[in-house]
């Protein structure tokens, strides 16, 4: 397909770059995916709305 | 093509053109500008929402403003006799939401500064001050507290843009703004 | 292994397709179109209920129409195709099968079933609470169900998805990296993931509560998770419509992205930051911080928009530079005037693009602005925004790729192509000028979900600027005609579907829907030609950032007008 390759498949993917391998793996940027919403916004926000003190 | 894979293994390390380096730099300093502009308006700008608010029961804001109107009444309008507030300048009003009104009628004066309560009896409101095109979201059980200050005089209408039940559109309440010498 | 599976091969692509996969596409696609038919029936209701000299349905109606709309077409007619979507972009790009396609079909059910519930709950009346369902205003406990069923069977799809796309991995049906568009389609799935786990956070515990099981939901909370379910679902359509972008793109004129890295990186912009756009619906709520808001509402420093500029650069320039190469190469536009214009999938596509872009994008962040936001909360200009964004680009592109999926999943002929052929000019047309209206409506401040402006029911006047009035008669008028649009790619799919001429493989030759060869006449440059001319995109982009910085300060000139606040 392709002889662009540094190495082929067979060798390992040592030589791929850490950006490219990151893109390449779905589960991990699935709880990335998920993480960074449910902290910057879920769990920072219901904490906010949570310490919204009494009215005296 | 985009509907097969990469035709090199290794793609991250290809060059960027300088068409689409030039695009990227361009598109991330106008996000930051955007970002900035936002931070900017809250130290220069006049129109910022305040952070203040507190959780406070639906009887207990009834009662204070309540209190409040029958404090600062100035007269009675419309064909149920809603009162019109016209608290000193400068001090604490207070507006409730409630389906399908919002009360009292407020009277402030132009260019005094006032510290506004507002709070739901029930639902949801949206409170929509027209023609000047401010909005605000009304929650039952929390109490907003924002300072305005009038810069027009005039007769405004606050309308509910929340739907709020079946006469959500019949939702309306007024605020006179008139000139502090009278 | 995959041995055992029934696979045909597609005559044009000559990909390998699993019949499980043939046939879940078409019947989510097929649902999905049925639900658009219903839901755009009441958003026609809708636009005459507010074309205030036609003012057709009373009150109540008019509240139950709105919701039934926006449940229909804002949540099940996007997410049944958006699941024929994941299905394509796995099994069908990756030469795979589906996996566990009993679950896929539970999930499909659940779906479907779920849909309907919610569906009758609406029209039974007891459930006009629109499709945000704000508590305290409580619907019947079906409403909620439904939607709760809804939200399983999709996350089983969106299982399903993750559970194909890793085992063609592991089965080697394809080499290397995943193609873009099942990149984009992934980008899109695991927003799903986030979405569902929002709605799902949320609606169990007020389905429980409107069966007095749970006693009190705080509205703000409520409001504060459901969005992270509500405006991500509209945030999974932006990377689904985008992947539909590069994949017609690629299908028609053989286009190629302009770079992996770079469309990759802002779909990865996409998966870390657009779902915080949530908080475009909490801007002038009481208690939650300026700091939150500026965070969130600026999808964290305007990353995620970056991404969406940087598609806006390289699907055009893909098109540009494909075009160039195959002898389009005249002057700064001969490419694009040569564009296959007749033909409803690149038309479709095109203008969802250019719509998306300039209506929907440059005024989603303007009032995204945590005080810009103050003159536009709940204003029909919020509609009007996302019309642009939903209607004019997320539609749009789905009809358009239906124009591809027909004959090639379908295995049928486009009938009625000279019907076809005009289809996305008067939907798009019309989804525009709704947009547009709605949001000229909404400057002046015209309320959203309002059944009367004339507010003759009030017990005190107020006073409506009569071009308020024009431009909801204008939108009335904008809503036929995309309802028209709407209602002849319906027919033109069904018929198709029923009556078209069977593809084989001769078909297949002799009037072939994946341009003849273009694949890979154009699929080869880029290597050769590191630096394609792209002045015609250039020009585009630069328009589009032209209109984007003048609009935007024109806001805050508005915002500085009002009534100073503190």
């Amino acid at each position: 397909m392709t002889d662009n390759s540094g190495s082929t498949n067979e060798n390992g993917d040592e030589d791929i770059p850490f950006m490219q391998r990151l893109l390449d793996n779905p589960l991990l940027l699935l709880v990335i995916g998920v993480a960074s919403p449910m902290l910057l916004y879920t769990i920072w926000g219901v904490v906010e709305v949570a310490l919204i003190p009494l009215a005296n | 093509m985009a509907l097969t894979s990469p035709e090199k293994r290794i793609w991250w390390n290809e060059p960027l053109s300088k068409i689409e380096l030039t695009w990227i730099v361009i598109a991330f300093l106008w996000g930051l500008t955007m970002f900035g502009t936002m931070v900017y308006w809250h130290f220069t700008g006049e129109q910022n929402l305040s952070n203040e608010a507190y959780r406070i029961r639906p009887e207990v804001f009834a009662e204070r403003t309540e209190a409040q109107a029958e404090k600062y009444k100035v007269r009675e309008e419309g064909d149920t006799g809603i009162p019109v507030v016209k608290p000193p300048a400068g001090s604490d009003v207070y507006m409730l939401a409630r389906r399908y009104e919002f009360w009292p009628i407020l009277e402030l004066e132009k260019d005094k500064q006032y510290r506004l309560h507002l709070s739901s009896m029930d639902v949801q409101h949206g409170f929509s001050l027209q023609p000047t095109n401010i909005n605000l979201q009304i929650h039952p059980g929390y109490e907003m507290v924002l300072t305005v200050k009038p810069n027009k005089t005039g007769e405004y209408s606050v309308v509910c843009n929340e739907y709020c039940g079946v006469a959500h559109h019949a939702m309306v309440g007024r605020i006179y703004v008139v000139d502090s010498k009278k | 292994m995959a041995k055992d599976f029934k696979f045909r091969t597609c005559p044009e692509t000559g990909l390998k397709v699993h019949s499980q996969a043939d046939a879940l596409i078409k019947a989510n696609a097929v649902v999905a179109v049925v639900f658009l038919a219903i839901g755009g029936l009441f958003g026609l209701l809708v636009a005459l209920t507010r074309w205030p000299a036609v003012h057709m349905l009373d009150a109540e109606l008019f509240y139950l129409a709105l919701t039934a709309h926006g449940a229909d077409v804002l949540v099940f007619w996007i997410i049944f195709f958006e699941v024929a979507v994941l299905y394509f972009a796995s099994a069908i790009l990756l030469n795979a099968r589906i996996v566990l396609p009993k679950i896929a079909w539970l999930g499909f059910i659940l779906m479907l079933v779920g849909a309907l519930m919610a569906n009758v709950a609406v029209l039974q009346g007891e459930s006009s609470v629109m499709f945000t369902s704000y508590v305290p205003m409580k619907a019947a406990p079906h409403f909620y169900l439904g939607l709760i069923l809804f939200a399983v069977g999709a996350l089983l799809a969106v299982g399903i998805f993750f559970g194909t796309i890793l085992t063609a991995k592991k089965e080697k049906t394809y080499e290397g990296s995943l193609p873009l568009v099942t990149f984009g389609a992934l980008t899109a799935a695991i927003i799903a993931v986030y979405t569902i786990l929002s709605g799902a956070i949320i609606l169990v515990p007020t389905f429980l509560w409107s069966l007095d099981l749970i006693p009190h939901i705080d509205s703000l909370t409520y409001k504060l998770i459901w969005w992270g379910f509500g405006h991500s679902s509209q945030q999974i359509n932006v990377a689904t419509h985008v992947s539909i972008w590069y994949a017609t793109a690629a299908l028609l004129l053989g286009a190629k992205p302009l770079s992996e890295k770079v469309s990759r990186g802002a779909f990865l912009l996409y998966i870390l930051f657009l779902q915080l756009a949530s908080a475009h619906h909490l801007l002038v709520e009481p208690g939650v911080s300026s700091s939150w808001k500026i965070f969130n509402t600026s999808y964290a420093l305007y990353l995620a928009v970056l991404g969406s500029l940087i598609h806006g650069l390289s699907v055009p320039g893909a098109i540009e530079a494909a075009q160039r190469k195959r002898g389009f190469n005249k002057g700064v536009f001969e490419w694009l005037r040569k564009a296959p214009w007749g033909n409803p999938a690149f038309s479709s596509m095109f203008l969802s693009l250019v719509l998306f872009g300039f209506l929907g994008g440059i005024s989603g962040v303007t009032m995204g602005n945590e005080q810009i936001n103050l003159i536009i909360h709940n204003t029909i200009y919020v509609p009007g925004h996302f019309h642009a964004t939903v209607v004019a680009g997320t539609t749009l592109a789905f009809m358009g790729i239906t124009y591809l999926v027909v004959p090639l999943i379908f295995q049928r002929e486009i009938v009625m192509k000279g019907l076809a052929r005009w289809q996305p000019y008067l939907f798009g047309l019309g989804a525009a000028g709704i947009s547009l209206f709605m949001m000229g409506a909404g400057t002046i401040g015209i309320a959203r979900r309002h059944w009367d402006i004339t507010f003759s029911d009030a017990p005190l006047t107020v006073d409506v600027p009569g071009t308020a009035f024009m431009m909801m008669g204008l939108n009335g008028v904008f809503a036929i005609m995309a309802t028209i649009g709407g209602a002849i790619y319906v027919v033109v799919v069904v018929a198709s579907i029923l009556f078209g001429a069977k593809r084989d493989e001769a078909a297949c030759k002799a009037n072939p829907v994946v341009t003849a060869g273009g694949g890979e006449a154009v699929a080869s440059y880029g290597a050769e030609e590191e630096h394609p001319n792209l002045s015609g995109t250039i020009v585009l982009v630069t328009l589009l950032f032209v209109t984007f910085v003048l609009y935007y300060y024109v806001n805050w000139k508005f915002l500085s007008e009002v009534w100073p606040l503190s």
